[in-house]
């Protein structure tokens, strides 16, 4: 009989273990250590849900434990506790009928409030109007546009904090997700479609971003940095871009947009001037460019990213 | 087309492959010649149209491809373990998790199942055969060839590498040249052919061939929940099988579906997918819950608790499951309205499916609980199920989602329901049943053994990635940074802890076929309450020789109390049965040359092959042959021998 005893100390100990886990790291877990309001509300939400499933697990959980160890076919067990015919019991099924419509009912409002808030950029920054950036997903690069401030820069990104900033998605290629886990949830950047995502940044610091949405060898480098700081520093930084970097012409604009991986780079002009990719008419124009592209592999591994990035003609800015 | 393009050149654990296929299959022929049995296969097994022998092939292609499927998880496992491992480049790392997945959904969980519904249904409900039996071999060939087609691409052109999802425009002719998401195109398309005659011919089955008597809410659950998921299959697949020709026209003809040019719509690929692929999921899980609620009631000694709500439960799943599949892409920015009516559909399957999380603690509740290995599976499916419930409904609440999409979090919810659910199943069910298969039981000290290091191993696998993926790691990608190394080495051991279960659970299929006693009573563990324990063992080829006239609920309780047994003399009548026939396996055989040839789009060639198909069709419309009787004087031969009755 031995191994029910093990059974049942086993699911306990997987409780403890899980407990200990989840308490122990929540704080540090980049969902829930939001640094804006967008993570926060997303934050709010998943805690909230997570009271509810926590106390469903334990339901079932001890019930099962509980009737698991009760019933169990043992010797001098009372001939009254084995009723092999039961089939049903109207009362309690409507009862666990109920109560599961209520906690959907619950999780649902909350859920539902919440994915209305995110169309809009978060409340508290109302006052100001959203910084506009047009992040364009490449395979495997991000180019990032500031039209109010006429600049651009590949794979990295500047933003200012307590100050919204309306992403406008979009792809040159494949699908992809813009993800900053510390800021807010994702959304797909898609080519010949925008799709529009605000975040915020309350707190300064350098946040890892990245696509979240696999497209193809390159998916894992396709990466970038955030870095958060306060509006006057902001100001500081694009101005000295704007006067210090190079114009962004089509021809290396083509030259970065092929299938592959490339540094960090700065501009002072933006590729919409002759493409946007979030609109039909900007759909096929990697593609037309670079179709036979793929055929090549880069053969990346796990540590020769940095020989195998593409280096254009000298015009790389750190 | 140079031969070093046409075989996968360059990586050392592919030419292992190579000579590891080389060397089996050339054991296979050895051992088949030398022991003179390629009569026996051909005659016994190739050509057979008997749904418990395609059953049984069925399920050994499955245990293959979980095998095929579990290196292919270990190898990513090894991968992830240690932040700088250089074991798979980021290539091959694609292709090794696109097969994975694909492996497992389409070529082990769903033909696992439907090898059990093809070996128990028929028994379950009194019926001899499947309604069309020649039919039914034919699905199975085409899932063979179809998995064969598929699993070739590794050694042969290249394996697919745009993930199980096959996401356009990635997966179009321009971001994945060369013949790898061909192959994930047709070997799909050819078994999931056979997939839909399956569900077609099983439906048909249940409705039309069930016992006189037996009505359909007297139906054991599991035939219960193969009917449901036969409709499933039946709405599903031909979106699957649309999807998957207008995106092989794209590739190998050059129209434009899904392409970036043209004015194509990438998009509708993810639409049209998710249509068939959400209920793919309830295809996969369905059947398992029926198997739990078999095994459940017979090791707690007791009746199901709440039968018609666990059926209305199942029906309402299926009909939901085609109401939720945009949960799968809350992220395309379709619009808090959009998103807030399919999140809630989407936790709206929550409450079917915690009404029988509950009727089934009903049935625990006041029985006499044996803990037998299938019972041992079906009890720690519970727990481990509603784990990846709740994170799913937590997935289903959209705005969450956002942060929860791509990452290890959903990750480990789709293995703790896959796994949890199907899998465990998967296990139980043959354990279970094993003995109406084989004539004995798997050893079940082995079998205890096996249980605890795969659900130990599944838990110290997959619950530390909840945390991984809230900490921000997407999934497939190739390398992990070292902030996540902990947990990810965790999973690893966990991963393998897995298949160390699995390889004692192999090593039980051999060691009980040499050691385990033979079994002499129809009613294997002495619990059944089915028809398909009223059977002897061996079942006979017709099954049943005679059936009682009234089948209630729970059969075989009924036909036990009242002394009847499926083999009444007074009524025996000969028994009419299809002849074997050779032709489901040429007909697919030269199917899957067709396909292999559009793989390479060698047009010309994969024209001849469609062609042939189309004479196998015409062969097959003049086939005359009506089977043949079982002679009630060889019924009683059978009967006694099967039941021991001859030496009395
Ligand atoms: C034997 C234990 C298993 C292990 C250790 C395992 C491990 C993994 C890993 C490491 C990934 C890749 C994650 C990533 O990089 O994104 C993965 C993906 C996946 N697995 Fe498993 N897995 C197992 C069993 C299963 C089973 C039984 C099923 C289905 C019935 C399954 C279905 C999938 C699917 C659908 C994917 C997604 C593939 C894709 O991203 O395209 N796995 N698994
Ligand atoms: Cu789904
Ligand atoms: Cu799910």
């Amino acid at each position: 009989m031995n191994h029910k005893k093990h059974h049942y100390k086993k699911w306990l100990m997987f409780m403890l273990l899980g407990m200990i886990f989840f308490l122990s790291g929540c704080d540090q877990m980049t969902v829930f250590d939001p640094k804006g309001p967008v993570a926060e509300s997303q934050s709010d939400l998943i805690m909230y849900s997570l009271y509810y499933m926590f106390g469903i697990l334990i339901v079932v959980f001890v019930a099962f434990t509980v009737i698991v160890i009760k019933y169990r076919d043992r010797p001098n067990r009372k001939k009254d506790s084995y009723k092999p015919n039961i089939h049903g019991n109207k009362a309690i099924e409507v009862v666990w009928i109920v109560i599961p419509i209520i906690i959907v009912t619950l999780l649902s409002i909350p859920t539902v409030n919440t994915l209305f808030d995110l169309e809009d950029p978060p409340e508290v920054s109302n006052d100001k109007d959203p910084l506009v950036v047009y992040a364009t997903s490449a395979n495997w690069k991000w180019f990032f546009s500031y039209p109010e401030q006429g600049i651009e820069t590949v794979n990295y990104l500047h933003i200012p904090t307590d100050r919204a900033v309306e992403f406008r998605l979009s792809s040159a290629g494949s699908m992809a997700a813009l993800w900053i886990p510390a800021l807010g949830g994702q959304k797909y950047n898609m080519a010949g479609m925008q799709t529009t995502l605000f975040l915020q940044a309350d707190e300064p610091g350098v946040y890892d971003g990245r696509n979240a949405n696999f497209n193809g060898e390159g998916f894992t480098e396709q990466t970038f940095k955030v870095y958060a700081e306060d509006s006057q520093e902001f100001q500081d930084w694009a101005n000295k871009k704007k006067q210090s970097a190079p114009k962004l012409t089509q021809d290396v604009y083509d030259k970065l947009l092929k299938p592959g991986i490339v540094d960090r780079y700065t501009f002072s002009s933006t590729h919409l001037a002759w493409v946007d990719h979030g609109k039909m008419g900007g759909m096929d124009y990697a593609v037309d460019r670079y179709f036979n592209a793929y055929e090549t592999l880069m053969h990346l591994e796990t540590d020769n990213q940095e020989e195998i990035k593409d280096h254009i003609d000298g015009k790389q800015v750190k | 087309m140079e031969l070093d393009e046409f075989f996968v050149t360059g990586e050392p654990l592919i030419y292992g492959g190579m000579v590891a296929i080389v060397l089996v299959s050339s054991a296979i022929i050895f051992i088949l010649t030398y022991f003179k049995k390629w009569t026996w296969l051909w005659r016994d097994w190739l050509t057979t149209v008997d749904h418990k022998k395609i059953g049984i092939m069925y399920i050994l292609s499955a245990l293959a491809m979980l095998f095929r499927g579990g290196m292919d998880a270990l190898m990513m496992r090894v991968q992830l373990a240690f932040p700088d491992m250089n074991f798979l480049a980021a290539q091959h790392y694609d292709e090794v998790f696109t097969t994975h997945g694909t492996v497992m959904i389409i070529f082990m969980a769903m033909p696992f199942l439907i090898g059990l519904m093809n070996i128990v249904v028929p028994l379950q409900i009194g019926a001899r055969d499947f309604a069309f039996p020649y039919l039914n071999a034919l699905s199975f060939w085409a899932f063979f060839f179809g998995a064969m087609l598929f699993n070739i691409s590794f050694v042969i052109g290249g394996s697919p590498d745009a993930g199980w999802t096959s996401y356009t425009p990635l997966a179009g002719a321009a971001m994945s040249p060369g013949p790898g998401q061909n192959f994930y195109l047709l070997g799909l398309q050819l078994a999931g052919i056979g997939t839909l005659a399956t569900g077609i011919n099983l439906m048909v089955t249940i409705l039309k061939l069930r016992a006189p008597g037996m009505k359909l809410f007297k139906m054991p659950i599991f035939s219960w929940s193969t009917l449901i998921t036969c409709f499933i299959i039946i709405f599903a697949f031909p979106i699957l099988t649309v999807a998957l020709a207008l995106l092989t026209i794209d590739r190998v003809f050059g129209s434009q579906f899904f392409t970036l040019t043209g004015e194509g719509l990438p998009m509708m690929w993810a639409n049209l997918f998710w249509l068939w692929g959400h209920p793919e999921v309830y295809i996969v899980v369905l059947p398992a819950f029926g198997i739990f609620s078999e095994i459940i009631a017979a090791f707690a000694k007791k009746r199901l608790f709440g039968y018609t709500a666990m059926v209305w439960s199942i029906i309402i799943i299926a009909g939901l499951s085609f109401l939720v599949w945009v949960h799968h892409f809350f992220t395309m920015g379709a619009g808090a309205f959009v998103n807030s009516v399919f999140s809630i559909s989407t936790m709206l399957i929550a409450v079917p499916t915690g009404v029988k999380i509950f009727n089934w603690l009903g049935t625990l509740h006041k029985s006499k609980i044996e803990f037998t290995t299938p019972m041992l599976w079906s009890l720690a499916f519970i727990p481990s199920f509603v784990m990846g419930g709740v994170t799913g409904v937590m997935l289903g609440m959209a705005a969450a989602d956002f942060q929860f999409h791509n990452s290890y979090f959903l990750v480990a919810h789709f293995h703790y329901v896959l796994i949890a659910g199907t899998v465990f199943a998967c296990f139980a069910g043959l354990i279970y049943w094993y003995p109406k298969m084989f004539n004995h039981k798997l050893n079940e000290r082995l079998g205890k053994w096996s249980f605890w290091f795969f659900l130990i191993g599944f838990h110290v696998c997959f619950f530390p990635q909840y945390f991984i993926g809230l900490d921000g790691m997407p999934r497939r990608i190739f390398y992990s940074a070292p902030e996540w190394f902990t947990l990810n080495f965790i999973s690893t051991v966990g991963a393998f802890g897995m298949g160390v279960g699995f390889a004692i659970f192999v090593y039980n299929i051999y060691y009980s076929l040499r050691y385990s006693e033979r079994e002499t009573d129809g009613d294997s563990w002495g619990v059944g309450r089915t028809l398909e324990w009223a059977t002897p063992t061996p079942v006979p080829h017709y099954n049943f020789a005679t059936l009682p006239e009234h089948l209630g609920y729970d059969a075989f309780m009924d036909m036990k109390e009242n002394g009847e047994t499926t083999y009444d003399k007074k009524k025996l009548k000969h028994i009419h049965m299809p002849s074997n026939s050779g032709k489901p396996i040429i007909m697919m055989a030269i199917l899957s040359f067709a396909s292999f040839a559009l793989v390479f789009e060698w047009v010309t060639l994969a024209a001849i092959g469609l062609f042939g198909g189309i004479i196998m069709m015409i062969i097959r419309s003049f086939d005359y042959d009506e089977g043949y009787h079982v002679e009630v004087d060889e019924i009683n031969e059978i009967e006694r021998t099967a039941r021991g009755l001859n030496n009395e």
